[in-house]
């Protein structure tokens, strides 16, 4: 089941950019929220910090609280260990390209030491069920090379290995941006599955996208949360200008 | 086309020039008989074909774990640091080390401590001549897997060592395994690193503790001798050297093409 992240005073840094700054969210259990803004507006290292995948580089830095189903992410915890409750999906597809179909899926149980194979087959199945790629793979699991698969398959095929170590929250930084309008249109409808069974930040360019998926919108702007709102609001009736002048088109 | 024609040139001539000199003197008893003194007709190169695989085994065992620590030192875990740019600057003059003078150190600090020449200082010589190779290869190719892959199984939750043994290192292991048999067919002909510490033996050996004989150290003498029948087992001894690297080089590729990138369609 996905859990609430609750992110207080956030601030984030790349060397002496300052790219995160004052973030106060509440994000709900359970449902879709999508990140809007302009590019390097600071949403993608927004979800990055809620990964710990930001402290990665070495001359990144951040400050204040995560708490993620009641666990304070930066206090109490290891990185590997979030990470393994914070699935991510990235831009771009990148399945590890010497690995079969099922071994990707399976990386991430088996680098943690999981070896039975009747469970990997189970969790394996069920991964690529939910992330709807199943019936085009099904025959050559093991047959064929993750890197064989067009690019919307690698990008699903990206999610059900995610989803195999069964985390509770999935964060997709512009997981449709690199893929075709029918793939993208997949993507969507998958999202809308599995918001029911975790929780899901997705940070998208694409404001059609937000309004289609999401039951909550924030929009950020030079390393600023400026709102965060129920979409329809944010859609319809902003209260600040600024977003207003976003989704109207006046900049970005 | 010209460009071909002009890369696989000198590599056809050398090897028909060697099969019209050596291939004369090839014959079974060349694989089976040990040398016989000057006189007498016949006698082969068994112990020496012996020599330098167990040779060319002691050296590829010391080199190329130590050369692929080093690159995945290097590319994984040393980015930038001062340690890192010391090593990569060692590999480097390592690399340019004449191998007259690897022989000259490895004498100095394995066969005269040890009191006698032996294949293991022989092993130790050729296996640091392999270490450079296998170590800057290493780290090129782990630098050009993409940093996507990594970051993909940081967040599966995979700490980072796990990462890059079975994720990084597994992605560039072509390019890793094409840099070994580079080092291993380079240092397979090496001549000069042998003269102070395999020594070179007229008999039968397989210990490592003893003098031991190798197909270039037996080339070697035999085409600076004065007997015709001795330059022609030098050239069937070169023969089959090349022929030899060339069997093991694809061999080792044909393997791990099937085992390393099973799945891979």
């Amino acid at each position: 089941m996905g859990v609430g992240i609750e992110v207080t005073n956030l601030n984030a840094w790349y060397g002496t950019n300052h790219t995160l700054q004052e973030i106060n969210l509440n994000i709900p259990a359970n449902h879709a929220t999508a990140l809007i803004g302009p590019s390097g507006c600071g949403k993608s290292t927004f979800v990055r910090c809620l990964n710990r995948m930001h402290e990665t580089n070495p001359i990144a830095r951040v400050t204040g609280s995560v708490v993620i189903g009641g666990l304070d992410i930066y206090a109490d915890a290891k990185p590997v260990e979030i990470r393994r409750r914070v699935g991510m999906v990235f831009q771009r597809p990148n399945p590890f390209p010497t690995m079969s179909i099922y071994d990707n899926v399976a990386a991430g149980l088996k680098l943690n030491g999981y070896s039975n194979r009747h469970v990997l087959d189970e969790i394996v199945e069920r991964s690529l069920k939910n992330s709807a790629l199943w019936d085009e793979v099904k025959d050559d699991l093991k047959k064929k090379s993750g890197a064989s698969l067009s690019g919307g398959q690698q990008q699903r095929l990206c999610i059900a290995r995610a989803l195999a170590v069964d985390p509770e929250v999935l964060l997709m930084d512009e997981p449709a941006s690199a893929l075709d309008p029918v793939s993208t249109s997949k993507i969507e409808d998958l999202i809308f599955q599995l918001k029911s069974q975790y929780t899901i930040v997705i940070v998208t360019h694409n404001m059609q996208q937000a309004a289609r998926v999401a039951e909550k919108t924030g929009f950020f702007l030079n390393g600023r949360m400026v709102e965060f709102d129920s979409t329809h609001k944010i859609f319809t009736n902003p209260s600040d200008k600024l977003t207003e002048d976003y989704i109207t088109g006046r900049f970005g | 086309m010209l460009a071909t024609v002009l890369v696989v040139a000198p590599l056809v001539a050398i090897f028909v020039y060697l099969v019209y000199k050596g291939a004369v003197s090839l014959n079974w008893a060349f694989f089976t008989h040990n040398p016989v003194p000057v006189g007498e007709q016949g006698g082969g190169m068994a112990n020496a074909i012996v020599g330098s695989a167990i040779l060319l085994a002691v050296g590829s065992v010391i080199g190329i774990p130590m050369g692929i620590a080093g690159g995945i030192f290097l590319a994984e875990f040393g980015r930038g640091t001062k340690l890192a740019n010391a090593i990569r600057f060692t590999a480097d003059v390592l690399n340019g080390v004449p191998s007259i003078v690897m022989g000259i150190a490895v004498y100095s600090l394995v066969v005269v401590p040890q009191g006698h020449f032996s294949a293991f200082s022989g092993g130790v010589a050729l296996g640091i001549m392999m270490i450079p190779t296998v170590c800057r290869t290493t780290e090129e190719m782990l630098l050009m897997v993409p940093n996507a892959v990594r970051e993909a199984a940081l967040a599966l939750g995979v700490p980072n060592w796990r990462s890059v043994l079975s994720i990084t290192v597994r992605t560039a292991s072509a390019g890793i395994i094409t840099g070994c048999m580079l080092a291993f067919a380079r240092v397979a002909g090496e001549t000069a690193p042998l003269i102070f510490t395999a020594f070179g033996n007229v008999g039968w050996s397989e210990k490592l503790s003893e003098p031991i004989a190798a197909l270039p150290l037996q080339i070697y003498v035999y085409a600076l001798s004065p007997y015709d029948e001795w330059h022609r087992l030098a050239w069937a001894g070169a023969l089959v050297l090349i022929v030899l690297i060339v069997l093991a080089v694809s061999l080792v590729r044909y393997v791990t093409s099937r085992g390393v990138l099973k799945g891979a369609s």
